[in-house]
C-alpha cells in the first residue's frame, strides 16, 4: 500500500509536468472558467428578459399609445413599431417574439363596449419566452385598459390575498444559475477529455506500454490520472467559482462551500474514471474525439443544467437519475441555492461514488487488453 | 549561359550556412558545394546535423541565415522553392514514417504521384514500373501498415522516386533494416542511378561500411563539414584504408577514440537454472500467426541474440516474455516461475527496451531516468547516485536537461538504454537496441553489456539487424515468419551453412527458407533487372486549364483522406451515429413543457374552504402533489432538499377570513433555483388561484371575462401546439452539426504533425490551401450524411414535419458544414497537441452553440457581448435557417442573408487556416 501510494505520487508529478507543458491547453482551461463562465452569465437569460416586440398600431389613439409604452424592461425591448409585413417578415427572421396587432378604432370600440379584440401573435418556437411571456403581456393590457378605464376590478372580486414568493432567488435571475451551471459543464466536459485523451496520448506513444513493464500496476497509472487531473480541474474550478461567481459577478452562495467542494472531488473522481473507460473503447485520438462529443453533449443535456430534469418524460427521469452528471447538478443546485444539508445529498453522492467506482473497474479490466489490441 | 552551365555543375551549393534550435547551434558557417550526377554519402554521428542539413536544402526545412542553391533555385526564395520542388525528392528519417498505414503499397504510390501533380497515364505506367524494380508488387494492395521494416523502406523510396526527380536525398534510410532487405535497398539504388545517371542522390547514414559504397562523401562532426570529396580521394588524404578509420581521423584530436574491438570473456554457465524459458510459445491476432511454436532456454548471464527480417515475431515474442501480451499457447517462466501480467515482483528484476521511443517527451532525460529509477523503488538518495552513473556511463550528460524530442534519434535509444539499465536489472530485454545508433556508441553499448553479462551475471536477452553485434552474443537465433530457423552460437551457424562471415550464413538461411515459401517467391528476387531510364520526360500535368491542375491536387489530399477516413469503420460510424444519438436524446427528453410541478402543502385550516383551494391544484395537470406538511419549518426543509419545488401555505381561519371578507393571504413559496422554473410556476400558480377564485365567488362564475371590455387573442405561430419537440429538433441538428463536423476536423492538422507525415505536404509543390481544402472536402461529405439522416429521422420517427425548402435548408446545412469543417481546420492548424485540440474544440464549439445561437434562449434576447458571440459563430445563422425551414416554411429568399454569412465564415476560417500553417518545418 506504501509502494502504491509512493508509485502514484511519482506519476501525479510526472501527469502534472505534462500537463503543464502544454501552454494552449492551459490556456484553454483558464478561459473555460473565467470567460467561459462569464460570457454565459453574463448573457443568457432563462427568465422572460429582452423579449422582442413589433408593436402594429392600426388605432393611433391615446390608448395603443399607452399600451406600447408600457411594454417595458427589463421584460421586454422597447417595441419596434412596424407594419404587417414586417412584422411578419421579422418573425420569419426570428428578429421578434412577439408581435402585438392594434385593431383600427381599438379605443373608440372599447369605450363603446365593443369588446374588441387584441392580437399578440407569438412565435412558439422562441420555448423559453413564448409562454410566460405571452401571460406577462396580457397581464400587462389588462393592468393598463384598466387603469384607463375605470370599471369594476376583476381582483377586487378575488375573496383573498396571493402572497407568492420565490425563494432562494428572488429576482429570478439567470446568472447566478448560468454561472454555476457553466462551471459543472465545464468541470465534466474537461475531465472527460483530458484525462481520456492524456490515456491516449500514452498509449500512441507507447509509454503506457513502458510504464507495465515496470513495477507499476495499472490502477496506480490510472490514479495518478485521475488526482491528477481532477486536482488541476478542481482548484481550477473553486478558484471559478470563488473569484468569477462570487467575487465578480456578486452570486451570494448560500451553502457550505466545504460540502460542495468535496462533492466536487468525489464527482471528479467519477467523470474522471468515466474519461478513462472511454479512452480504452477507443483506439485512436481521432477516435476519441468522436467519441466524446455526444457522451458530453448528452451528458449535459440531461444534467438538467439545460432545462429542468422534471420536465422530461417519467421513464427518461428514471434512467437520468443514475447519472452521476445529473446528481452532480442536483446537488450543486442543493447546496449553493438552496442550502441543503449533507443529508439532503447523500443519496446522489452514493450515486456519483458507485458510478466511478463503476468506470474505473470496467477500465482496469480493459487496460491491459487496450494495448494487445493495437499491435 | 556560360554562368548557368557552370552552376549546373553542382546539385546543392550552399554559402554560410548556420541553423539553431532555440539556443543549440545544429550548423556553423557551412559552406558546401555539392555535385550533380553523383551518388553521394553524407556521414557522421548521431547529432551532428546531418538531418537539419538534407532538410534544408530539400525546402522542408526553413533557412534561417545563410545562402543555399538547390538545383539552381535559391532556397531562400519562396518561388524559386516552389518551382524547384517538383524536381527534388526527400525520403525523411524512421520506418515508413511519411506513410499511411491504412493505405495500400499502391495507394501510398498513387497519392505522392498525385502531389506532384502527374497524369493519369504516367501515373499507371510509373507505379508499375517502380512496383516490378523493387519486387514490390506482389504485395500492392497490402496496408503499408502491415509491411515489415525494410518494404515499408522500399515502399517509401517508390514514393520519393515517383515523379522522376533530380535530386533524391535519403534521410538514413537503412536504419532498422535487416541485411536482407539492406541489401535488397543499395542494390535498387545503385541500379536507379545507373539507369538515370543525371540523377543526383544525397544518402546520409550513420554506418561507415554502407559509406564505402558512395562515389562521393561528406564527413560532418558537430555542424560542420570536415571532408567532402571523392571518396577515394579522401581515403588517400587520410591514408586511410576504411571509411570509418578515415572519419576518425578527419575529427579534431580530443575527440579521436579509436572503435576498439572488443574482448568478450567467454560464458560460463553457473547455474543450471534457465533465466528464461520458452515452451512451444505461439501468439495470435486473429488469424494472423505473429509466433509459431518457438521455444528457447537462456541460461543466467547469457546474452542471446535474435535475429531476423523486420515483422518476423521478435517483438511479440519479446513483449510476451515482458507479460505485456498474452501468449495464445505455452509457456514462458522467468527464473522458473511463469510469467503473469500481475507479479509485481519479477518485473523489478526485468529492464525492458522498447523498439520505438516510449519515453516522455514532455520530461527532460534526467527528469525520465529519475522517475524510472524511481518507479523501480529506489530511494530518493540512490536514485540520485543512479541517475549521475547513468549519465555518465551513456554519456547523455550534456543532454541531461533537454526534453527527448528535441534529441536525435541515436541519443534517445543511448537514453532509453540507460533507463532500462537504471535498476542494475537480472534480465534485460532489448528490441532493437542500437537501431539508429551510430558506430561510437554502440561500442558503447555493447561495453556495457559485456560487463553487465559477464561481471554482474545479468542475463541479456537483445534483438538487432548488425551481424557485428549478433556475433558479440553467446547464441542466437534466427525467426523468420514466427518460426526459429536456427539456434546455435555464432561460429556453429556459419559452419553449418559453410559461410565465413555471419551477414551471408544469415541471408542464407533466409534465402533458403524463402525459396521453401512458394507465396513469397517474388519477395526474394533480385532487383538488379531496375530499368527505369526510359522515364519519358512527357510526365507533365494533364495540359489542361490551370484551374484544373490545381484542383487536381486538391483532389489528390481528398482523395487520400477519403480512403483514410473510409477504413476507419470505427470513426464513419461514430460521426453519422453521434449526431443520430444526440438528436434522439434531445427530441425525447428537452421540454419546456411545464407540467407535473410537485408541492406540498400545509393545510393549518382545513375548512371547506381550504380544502378547495388546494383541489384546483390537485385538479390541475401541471401540479402534482406530494405528501402534506405538517409545520411551515418542514415546508421550508423540503423547498431545501428538492422534494418540492412550491409548497402552499394556507394560515388557521383562512375559510372564516373569507367569509368574513377579510381578504387572508394565501402563501406560495416557490424555489428559484432554476430561474426557468421559477417564474413559470409563480404565474400558473396565480394563475390556478384566479381560475379558483372565478369559481367559488358565486354569481361570477362565468361573468369574470367578459366584465372586460375587450379580449386578447394570443396566437401561437409556427408551432400551434407549443410542443418543445418542434424546435428542439430543428435546434439540435443546429448543435449536432457544429460538435461533430469540427470534431472531425479538429485533429486533422495537428495529428499529422504528430505522427509526422506533414513532412510529405512540405516537400511537395502543392500549397496549403490545396491541402486544407483538399482535407476538408470528405468530412464535409460525411457530415452531409449526417445532415441528411437527421432530417430523415426528424420526419419519419420523430414526426417533425419541414415546413420549408428541403433544398434551401440543404443549401444552408452545406455552407454550415463547410464553415464547421473550416472551424476544425482552423483549430487544428492553431494548437500544438492533439488534447488540446479535443478540448478547444469542445469548448469553443459548446459553449456558443449552446447558450449564444437559439438553442434555449433565442438570440435576438442576448445582449452585451453575448448577442455579439452568437453572431459571430455560424450555428446562430445556420439555427434561423433550420427553425425556419422546419417550423416556418420558409425558402431561399428569406436565407439570403444567412447563406451568405454562412459562406462569409467558411472562408474566413479557412484563409486563417492558410495564414497559420506554414509551408516549412521551423
Amino acid at each position: 500500500m506504501r509502494r502504491w501510494l509512493i508509485n502514484v505520487t511519482l506519476l501525479c508529478a510526472k501527469e502534472f509536468r505534462s500537463l503543464l507543458c502544454d501552454k494552449v491547453l492551459i490556456a484553454l482551461i483558464v478561459f473555460a472558467f473565467t470567460g467561459g463562465v462569464l460570457a454565459v452569465a453574463d448573457g443568457v437569460k432563462v427568465e422572460v428578459s429582452n423579449a422582442t416586440v413589433a408593436f402594429i398600431d392600426h388605432d393611433h389613439s391615446t390608448l395603443s399609445n399607452r399600451l406600447r409604452d408600457a411594454i417595458l424592461q427589463p421584460y421586454f425591448k422597447p417595441p419596434i413599431l412596424t407594419d404587417t409585413q414586417q412584422a411578419e417578415d421579422g418573425m420569419d427572421k426570428g428578429n421578434y417574439i412577439f408581435a402585438i396587432d392594434i385593431p383600427p378604432n381599438f379605443e373608440r370600440d372599447v369605450l363603446a363596449g365593443r369588446e374588441p379584440s387584441l392580437q399578440i401573435r407569438v412565435d412558439a418556437t422562441a420555448m423559453t419566452q413564448a409562454g410566460l411571456g405571452t401571460v406577462y403581456l396580457t397581464e400587462i393590457f389588462y393592468r393598463e385598459i384598466k387603469a384607463a378605464i375605470p370599471l369594476s376590478s376583476v381582483t377586487s372580486a378575488v375573496p383573498f390575498q396571493i402572497d407568492s414568493r420565490i425563494y432562494f432567488n428572488p429576482n429570478t435571475e439567470s446568472y447566478p444559475f448560468m454561472s454555476v451551471m457553466q462551471i459543472v459543464t465545464n468541470i465534466t466536459m474537461l475531465s472527460i477529455i483530458l484525462v481520456g485523451a492524456a490515456v491516449i496520448r500514452e498509449k500512441e506513444h507507447g509509454t503506457i506500454e513502458h510504464l507495465l513493464v515496470l513495477p507499476v500496476s495499472p490502477s496506480e497509472i490510472a490514479m495518478a490520472k485521475i488526482i491528477a487531473n481532477g486536482w488541476a480541474i478542481f482548484i481550477a474550478s473553486m478558484l471559478s467559482l470563488w473569484l468569477v461567481v462570487h467575487l465578480w459577478l456578486g452570486v451570494q452562495l448560500s451553502g457550505s462551500i466545504l460540502l460542495f467542494a468535496i462533492c466536487t472531488l468525489l464527482y471528479l473522481f467519477s467523470v474522471t474514471a468515466l474519461g478513462i473507460m472511454l479512452a480504452t473503447v477507443a483506439p485512436t485520438m481521432p477516435q476519441f474525439g468522436l467519441l466524446v462529443v455526444p457522451v458530453y453533449a448528452v451528458a449535459y443535456l440531461l444534467s438538467g443544467a439545460a432545462t429542468p430534469v422534471e420536465n422530461m418524460p417519467t421513464s427518461i427521469q428514471h434512467a437520468v437519475y443514475f447519472l452521476p452528471t445529473t446528481q452532480f447538478v442536483n446537488i450543486a443546485q442543493a447546496i449553493l441555492y438552496r442550502g441543503a444539508g449533507f443529508d439532503a445529498i447523500t443519496q446522489p453522492l452514493v450515486i456519483i461514488i458507485a458510478a466511478g467506482i463503476l468506470f474505473l473497474a470496467f477500465a482496469l479490466i480493459r487496460f491491459r487488453s487496450m494495448l494487445t489490441s493495437q499491435s | 549561359m556560360a554562368k548557368i552551365f557552370a552552376a549546373s555543375d553542382f546539385a546543392v551549393s550552399i554559402q554560410n550556412l548556420t541553423h539553431h534550435y532555440g539556443d543549440n547551434e545544429a550548423l556553423h558557417q557551412i559552406d558546401l558545394d555539392l555535385p550533380a550526377g553523383q551518388t553521394i554519402g553524407l556521414v557522421g554521428p548521431d547529432g551532428v546535423g546531418k538531418s537539419t542539413l538534407l532538410g534544408i536544402i530539400s525546402g522542408v526545412k526553413r533557412l534561417q541565415s545563410g545562402k543555399v542553391t538547390t538545383l539552381d533555385a535559391d532556397i531562400g526564395q519562396k518561388k524559386q522553392r516552389e518551382a524547384v520542388l517538383p524536381r527534388v525528392a526527400f525520403m525523411p528519417q524512421g520506418l515508413g514514417h511519411n506513410l499511411y498505414p491504412t493505405l495500400s503499397v499502391q495507394e501510398n504510390i498513387d497519392f505522392f504521384a498525385r502531389l506532384f501533380g502527374l497524369d493519369a497515364e504516367y501515373r499507371k505506367t510509373r507505379i508499375a514500373q517502380l512496383l516490378e524494380a523493387t519486387s514490390l508488387a506482389p504485395f500492392f494492395d497490402r496496408p503499408a501498415g502491415k509491411l515489415s521494416g525494410g518494404m515499408k523502406q522500399k515502399v517509401s523510396l517508390c514514393c520519393a522516386l515517383v515523379h522522376n526527380p533530380d535530386l533524391l536525398i535519403l534521410d538514413e534510410p537503412t536504419t532498422g533494416v535487416d541485411p536482407l532487405s539492406r541489401q535488397q535497398f543499395w542494390e535498387l539504388v545503385d541500379a536507379l542511378q545507373a539507369g538515370n545517371p543525371s540523377m543526383t542522390v544525397i544518402v546520409s547514414t550513420a554506418y561507415m561500411e554502407e559509406a564505402a559504397r558512395f562515389s562521393w562523401l561528406v564527413a560532418m562532426d558537430d555542424g560542420k563539414i570536415l571532408a567532402n570529396g571523392k571518396t577515394a580521394d579522401i581515403l588517400k588524404q587520410t591514408g586511410q584504408d576504411t571509411v570509418e578509420k578515415a572519419y576518425i581521423s578527419l575529427l579534431p584530436e580530443e575527440k579521436r577514440t579509436q572503435a576498439s574491438g572488443f574482448s568478450i570473456p567467454p560464458y560460463q554457465n553457473t547455474d543450471p537454472e534457465p533465466a528464461i524459458e520458452a515452451n512451444n510459445l505461439t501468439c495470435r491476432f486473429g488469424s494472423f500467426t505473429a509466433v509459431d511454436n518457438v521455444s528457447f532456454r537462456i541460461g543466467r548471464g547469457e546474452i542471446f541474440g535474435f535475429l531476423g527480417s523486420n515483422g518476423c515475431g521478435k517483438s511479440t515474442t519479446m513483449k510476451m516474455l515482458t507479460g505485456l501480451l498474452d501468449a495464445t499457447s505455452g509457456t514462458a517462466k522467468l527464473f522458473g516461475k511463469p510469467v503473469s501480467a500481475g507479479d509485481l515482483n519479477t518485473r523489478m528484476r526485468i529492464g525492458y527496451m522498447s523498439q520505438a521511443f516510449s519515453l516522455y517527451e514532455e520530461l527532460t532525460v534526467k527528469q525520465n531516468l529519475v522517475l524510472q529509477s524511481r518507479l523501480y523503488r529506489a530511494t530518493e538518495k540512490e536514485t540520485e547516485q543512479r541517475v549521475d552513473d547513468a549519465l555518465d556511463n551513456f554519456e547523455l550528460r550534456p543532454f541531461a536537461d533537454i526534453s527527448p524530442a528535441d534529441l536525435p534519434l541515436g541519443i534517445r535509444q543511448r537514453l532509453q538504454l540507460a533507463a532500462a539499465c537504471i535498476n542494475t536489472p537480472d534480465i534485460l530485454i532489448l528490441d532493437e537496441p542500437t537501431s539508429g545508433v551510430d558506430p561510437a556508441a554502440r561500442d558503447m553499448f555493447w561495453h556495457h553489456l559485456i560487463d553487465l553479462s559477464r561481471n554482474k551475471h545479468v542475463t541479456i536477452f537483445v534483438s538487432t539487424h548488425f551481424m557485428n553485434e549478433a556475433a558479440c552474443c553467446d547464441r542466437i537465433s534466427l525467426m523468420h515468419r514466427g518460426h526459429v530457423l536456427a539456434v546455435g552460437t555464432p561460429d556453429e551457424l556459419m559452419k553449418k551453412r559453410g559461410e565465413t562471415s555471419l551477414e551471408a550464413a544469415f541471408i542464407d538461411y533466409l534465402q533458403d527458407q524463402m525459396s521453401q515459401d512458394k507465396d513469397n517467391r517474388d519477395n526474394q528476387t533480385s532487383s538488379s533487372n531496375v530499368s527505369l531510364e526510359n522515364i519519358s520526360d512527357n510526365k507533365k500535368k494533364a495540359t489542361s486549364s490551370p484551374l484544373w491542375h490545381w484542383l487536381s491536387y486538391v483532389w489528390a489530399f481528398a482523395r487520400r483522406e477519403s480512403l483514410e477516413l473510409l477504413r476507419d469503420k470505427l470513426r464513419l460510424t461514430f460521426a453519422v451515429a453521434g449526431p443520430i444519438i444526440l438528436l434522439l436524446v434531445s427530441a425525447y427528453s428537452i421540454s419546456f413543457d411545464i407540467n407535473k410541478i410537485s408541492f406540498t402543502v400545509c393545510d393549518q385550516d382545513q375548512s371547506n374552504e381550504s380544502r378547495s383551494l388546494v383541489k384546483s391544484f390537485q385538479g390541475s395537470s401541471y401540479f402534482t402533489e406530494k405528501a402534506a406538511s405538517s409545520s411551515l419549518a418542514e415546508m421550508n426543509k423540503r423547498l431545501s432538499d428538492g422534494t418540492a419545488q412550491m409548497t402552499v401555505d394556507i394560515p388557521a381561519g383562512f375559510g372564516r377570513d373569507i367569509e368574513a371578507g377579510r381578504h387572508p393571504s394565501v402563501g406560495i413559496g416557490i424555489s428559484g433555483a432554476m430561474p426557468f422554473l421559477g417564474a413559470n410556476i409563480q404565474s400558473y400558480a396565480t394563475n390556478a388561484l384566479l381560475q379558483y377564485a372565478q369559481l367559488s365567488a358565486q354569481g361570477l362564475t362565468h361573468s369574470a371575462p367578459s366584465s372586460l371590455p375587450f379580449s386578447i387573442e394570443p396566437r401561437f405561430v409556427y408551432n400551434q401546439e407549443f410542443l418543445s419537440i418542434y424546435t428542439m429538433v430543428p435546434d439540435t441538428i443546429m448543435l449536432a452539426l457544429i460538435l461533430i463536423p469540427t470534431m472531425l476536423t479538429a485533429l486533422g492538422v495537428v495529428r499529422e504533425k504528430e505522427i509526422g507525415s506533414i513532412i510529405n505536404l512540405y516537400a511537395s509543390p502543392a500549397s496549403t490551401r490545396q491541402y486544407l481544402i483538399g482535407k476538408q472536402l470528405p468530412y464535409v461529405a460525411i457530415a452531409m450524411l449526417a445532415y441528411l439522416s437527421l432530417v430523415v429521422l426528424s420526419v419519419t420517427i420523430l414526426g417533425v414535419p419541414l415546413k420549408g425548402s428541403f433544398l434551401a435548408l440543404s443549401l444552408g446545412a452545406l455552407l454550415y458544414n463547410l464553415a464547421a469543417t473550416g472551424l476544425g481546420l482552423l483549430i487544428s492548424t492553431f494548437v500544438s497537441s492533439q488534447v488540446a485540440a479535443i478540448f478547444g474544440t469542445a469548448i469553443l464549439c459548446l459553449i456558443p452553440a449552446v447558450n449564444f445561437s437559439g438553442l434555449l434562449y433565442p438570440v435576438s434576447t442576448l445582449t452585451g457581448i453575448s448577442y455579439h458571440v452568437g453572431r459571430c459563430f455560424p450555428a446562430s445563422w445556420f439555427q434561423l435557417i433550420s427553425l425556419g425551414s422546419f417550423t416556418k416554411g420558409l425558402g431561399f429568399t428569406a436565407f439570403l442573408t444567412m447563406y451568405g454569412a454562412l459562406t462569409g465564415f467558411a472562408l474566413l476560417y479557412l484563409a486563417l487556416a492558410c495564414v497559420l500553417l506554414r509551408k516549412q518545418e521551423l
